[in-house]
């Protein structure tokens, strides 16, 4: 076996690479220890560190890439020797060597363990059977993927605590009829009581989960294949299911430190001091989950793992620090409820009292622990953990009002919420990175307060109370018209009805802009919006009527794309991609018969450039003749629907690609909205019409369609979050409806569906909570505004043909309707024309000694 | 420069080309909130404005920035009081009773007296 001779730099050797491994290697870069010690990992599982707190978030799509806690370069910069998939096997503490499975062989000057927990399994017999998994690892979660995919209709997990649950919801996502067997009497026994639990269980059930408390699992039976078929529970009951999560809590993985002769506690976990050294062997350290801290808890929290890593890093730089415990304070969002407890949840301090708000119906509950002398100790939160952050931090005093009034619901007769403000400067804010009010306080922007103080970057609890308690970010008006930013303009317009920007400006616009004319920032995004809602407010649909007209960009004025020179460029509708011979041939016609330079764009559909103005009706005529539509190409509105050629053609295809994103294309043709729409879709996973670029792209899967929202190409190109699985074609549609209606409600001007996803209170959670669990009842309404525009779609350019008014601004001069454009000239290149640029060049950019032409002064 | 238009049919727009007032095109054709472009006889051409008020207004239509005779089709707007319009190529703002350029001072397009004049052409 090779052994490392010992180099002249001290070794340090840690054993796992998980979530507080990782914080620990920081934690000793940024002493610079890792400049003076050789540091070496061994890893047990085949990746670097990742998030596992957002493990579940895998089944919503994030990519295990995604989850990485770990820059490649980080580890390079600091010299750091990670071997990954070579667990520790053997620890001699008299030679000072660990020995991994490879058989690689490394004298150590210190050893930090840093192996996290493993689930527990109940000693039921059949546990072994096929399709029995747990759930805390990437590879878990892939094995109980690929598992359940393959026909399987019923899951089970056991045990119905904090993971239990995230479990099931996981195995609910993947399509399962999903039971939750939990011995206790109550779900999330640990962290809620009993009135918490009955909260919760309602919810849970009303989401479609099958739940057993106070229920044990005796035994797995399997098949004759070794396949889970069923369980046998202790009310004598059978349950049969295809597949069993065990989720019924975790044990240290303290096996390593007791083979080596460690000290360990009473239920496991390497007994360690204030410093985060084995109280056996000063050269061991144990942080995380493996060790039992120096209060003689085992924690089973990031959080406190995190605490741990700096106290080691600082001790082993000589440094004061220490971890005597902390808070087990928790906010989640399980299952799509709010749960929290925090301090003393459960009551135990001598004389204390609980306040209690509690509505079954609306599976509320909230309990508040309160001292003797008025101290706020601790309690629960179910259903909505909005006080969380206020109520944490003002544990242990006395609060500013009566506790009632911190438990009863707005509009039930509580008095205005106790905001941020009530709170002390040293309440501690961010409790993943240990991150006072005061020190967030010294910053401005909430990406500053991430970026120096790390809070809002762990669990991500905190972020909005971060947000509250930085400066507001200047008046968030539109533009220097209006006070109102598009959504607050986008619901004026709605509830008044307003149709006409000068009546939108004169009520509620800056004073001074009053009266005035708008600008050019304004009056598009009024226009949009009125554009958007128009058939429920009662404006007439087309985007050249009336008042209306005069809003338009120019792009939308002239129903084409302006170009550098003058000119206009003409898009076809050509829906998902498909065109016959014929209609080619009519393209290519009149590109030849007009002159223009024609180009295949990105967006599968094909561009005629160098119309002049007045050239533009008789160039439409033709089109619309032969069946043609506008394309929208000007509009901040629906673009394309790519697709790729699908199950009919390909053959990998499993749905028929082309007609979906035909069928897409056409019902949401002319829609406007804040900024571009483009969407996708791909016959399979192979992904050939990039959907996953798109604001809205679908992927065909085997049992239907997967949904997929706010992608972007362009600039800032972002991956699309899967948003829902498995579609039929009808709830595809419903959904998107939802989510496109609810985008154009609340996204800010030119505000890409990507940028509103990042943006918005809650990003994609929030998205789903809206529009695929109707949260807030939106969706009756968001589906008939946008049945309302798919029944008043009229193309913009066949009704323009028809009426006389609106032709009449297609001319180059008022009073020369037919003479072209001087300026706008064209020379050849490679077989076609292209803008003459000197004839631009003339006479631009005039010095100031340029007279006033005409002018009598 | 402006006038400010009665409400009437039958009127017609003139602009103050130096030789004397050219006739443009009937009030009628004007789109509050929207320009015109007009060809003057040397070749240049002015792009013509209404505002909500009707006030009307004149400046050259050619783009200093871009080189395209564009002004006329960009949006207007009040800026502090000034009427402007904003080139619709990269969207400099420019004065429409002065011509001066509100994103760049050094920079100015010709501004025209405008007035309406009964169609008949008698003042
Ligand atoms: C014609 C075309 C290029 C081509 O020859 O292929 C094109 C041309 C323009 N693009 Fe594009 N884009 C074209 C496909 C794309 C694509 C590819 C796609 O759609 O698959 C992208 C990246 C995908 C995306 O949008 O996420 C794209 C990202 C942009 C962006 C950046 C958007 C962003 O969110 O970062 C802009 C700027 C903007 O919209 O603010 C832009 C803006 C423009 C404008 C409108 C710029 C302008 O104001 O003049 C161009 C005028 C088009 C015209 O005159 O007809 N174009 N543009 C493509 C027309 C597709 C179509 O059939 O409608
Ligand atoms: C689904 C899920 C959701 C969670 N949600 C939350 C939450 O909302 N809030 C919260 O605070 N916490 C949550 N947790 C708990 C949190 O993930 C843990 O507290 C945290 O990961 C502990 O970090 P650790 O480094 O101690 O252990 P781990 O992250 O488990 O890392 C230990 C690593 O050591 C490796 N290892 C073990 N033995 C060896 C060996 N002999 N040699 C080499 N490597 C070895 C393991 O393979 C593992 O990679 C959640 C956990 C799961 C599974
Ligand atoms: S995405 Fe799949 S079905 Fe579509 S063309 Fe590509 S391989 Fe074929
Ligand atoms: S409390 Fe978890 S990130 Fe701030």
């Amino acid at each position: 076996m090779p052994t490392t001779a010992f180099p002249e730099r001290p070794t340090l050797v840690l054993i796992g690479h998980g979530m507080v491994g990782q914080r620990f290697l920081e934690a000793l870069a940024g002493r610079g220890l890792t400049a003076t010690h050789r540091v070496v990992v061994f890893a047990e599982e085949p990746r670097p560190a990742y998030d596992r707190v957002r493990l579940t978030s895998y089944f919503s799509g994030t990519t295990p890439q995604e989850l990485g806690l770990t820059d490649p370069a980080f580890l390079r910069d600091h010299g750091i020797e990670l071997r990954l998939d070579d667990p520790a096997a053997h620890i001699d503490r008299a030679a000072r060597r660990v020995t991994a499975r490879s058989g690689l062989t490394v004298g150590y000057d210190t050893l930090v363990l840093a192996t996290g927990s493993a689930p527990f399994v109940p000693p039921v017999p059949g546990r072994d059977a096929q399709g029995c998994f747990v759930y805390r690892t990437i590879e878990d979660l892939l094995a109980i993927e690929a598992y359940a995919k393959r026909g399987a209709k019923t899951g089970a997990v056991v045990g119905g605590g904090l993971l239990g649950l995230e479990a099931a919801g996981a195995l609910q996502g993947l399509g399962l009829d999903t039971h939750i067997v939990e011995f206790a009497p109550r779900l999330m026994p640990v962290q809620v009581d009993e009135g918490g639990g009955a909260a919760l269980l309602r919810t849970v059930e009303g989401l479609g989960l099958t739940v057993h408390t106070g229920t044990g699992t005796q035994e797995i039976t399997a098949g004759p294949d070794g396949a889970v078929t069923a369980m046998r529970l202790s009310d004598g009951g059978e349950l049969a299911t295809d597949l069993v999560v065990f989720s019924a809590g975790v044990r240290p993985r303290d096996q390593l430190a007791r083979d080596c002769g460690l000290a360990v506690g009473e239920r496991g976990g390497v007994t360690v001091d204030a410093q985060c050294r084995s109280v056996t062997d000063p050269r061991v350290f144990a942080i995380g989950e493996c060790a039992q801290a120096a209060d003689g808890r085992v924690y089973g929290l990031v959080a406190p793992g995190y605490e741990m890593a700096a106290a080691a890093a600082a001790a082993l730089a000589g440094d004061d620090a220490a971890f005597t415990g902390a808070d087990l304070s928790t906010k989640l969002k399980l299952l799509g409820v709010d749960v929290a407890s925090f301090g003393d949840a459960h009551g135990t301090a001598p004389d204390c009292l609980d306040v209690v708000y509690a509505d079954s119906r609306a599976g509320l509950y909230k309990k508040l622990v309160i001292g003797a002398d008025g101290t706020l100790l601790g309690g629960v939160l179910v259903g909505d953990a909005e006080a969380y952050g206020t109520l944490r931090a003002l544990t242990g005093s006395v609060p500013p009002v009566a506790a009632e009034q911190l438990v009863l619901p707005a509009g039930a007769g509580a008095p205005a919420q106790l905001g941020p403000d009530a709170l002390p400067g040293d309440a501690v804010i961010c409790s993943c990175h240990n991150v006072t009010k005061e020190a967030i306080q010294a910053h401005h922007t909430l990406a500053e307060v991430k970026r120096c103080t790390k809070a809002g970057t762990g669990c991500g609890g905190c972020v909005k109370l971060v947000g509250q308690l930085l400066p507001e970010s200047g008046d968030a008006g539109l533009c220097g018209c209006f006070p109102h930013g598009r959504q607050e303009l986008y619901e004026i317009v709605r509830v008044k009805r307003i149709t006409a920007f000068a009546q939108l400006l004169d009520e509620h616009g800056h004073a001074a802009a009053r009266g005035g004319d708008g600008c050019e920032v304004c009056k598009p995004a009024v226009a949009s919006i009125i554009a958007s809602l128009a058939p429920s407010i009662g404006a007439d649909g087309h985007v050249l009527d009336g008042e209306q007209a005069a809003l338009q960009d120019t792009n939308d004025h002239f129903l084409a794309n302006l170009q550098k020179n003058g000119s206009y460029s003409v898009v076809p509708r050509i829906p998902g991609g498909e065109i016959t011979p014929d209609k080619l041939i009519v393209i290519g016609e009149v590109a030849r018969d007009f002159g223009l330079y024609t180009k295949i764009t990105g967006g599968q559909r094909i561009d005629l450039f160098g119309a002049r103005v007045e050239q533009l009706p008789r160039i439409w005529a033709r089109l619309v003749d032969a069946g043609f539509e506008s394309g929208h190409a000007y509009g901040k509105s629906l673009r394309t629907v790519k697709s790729c050629v699908g199950r009919t053609w390909c053959r990998y295809g499993v749905q028929d690609s082309v007609r979906m994103a035909i069928d897409l294309e056409l019902r949401y043709r002319g829609l406007r909205a804040p900024h571009k729409l483009k969407a996708a879709v791909s016959g399979c996973a192979r992904e050939c019409a990039e959907a996953r670029s798109k604001d809205f792209g679908v992927i065909a899967t085997a049992g239907g369609w997967n949904l997929y929202v706010g992608g972007n190409g362009g600039a800032t190109p972002r991956h699309a979050d899967l948003l829902a699985q498995d579609l039929s074609d009808a709830e595809l549609v419903r959904l998107i409806d939802r989510f496109l209606m609810f985008y154009i409600r609340t996204a800010d001007r030119l505000e890409r569906t990507s940028a509103w996803l990042e943006r918005i209170p809650g990003g994609l959670d929030h998205v789903r909570d809206v529009v695929v669990r109707d949260a807030l009842g939106l969706c009756a309404e968001l589906e008939a505004l946008m049945a309302a525009h798919v029944a008043h779609y009229r193309d913009e350019w066949a009704q323009t043909l028809d009426d006389p008014a609106k032709l009449a601004r297609f001319v180059s001069f008022v009073n020369a309707p037919d003479t072209p454009d001087p300026v706008v000239g064209f020379v050849p290149e490679r077989d076609q024309i292209k803008p003459d640029l000197p004839l631009l060049d003339i006479g631009r950019r005039p010095t100031e000694d340029v007279l006033l032409e005409g002018s009598t002064r | 420069m402006t006038t400010t238009a009665p409400e009437k049919t039958g009127l017609e727009v003139q602009l103050d080309v130096g030789g004397g007032w050219l006739p443009v095109c009937a009030l009628a054709a004007l789109v509050p909130g929207r320009g015109v472009a007009a060809l003057l006889p040397d070749g240049r051409q002015a792009a013509v404005f209404r505002d909500r008020h009707g006030r009307l207004y004149a400046i050259g239509n050619r783009d200093p920035f871009t080189g395209a005779a564009v002004l006329a089709r960009g949006l207007t707007g009040t800026d502090r009081g000034r009427p402007f319009v904003a080139s619709p190529l990269l969207k400099q703002r420019f004065d429409l009773r002065t011509g001066e350029c509100l994103d760049d001072p050094s920079v100015r397009v010709a501004a025209y007296r405008v007035r309406t004049r009964p169609a008949d052409g008698r003042a």
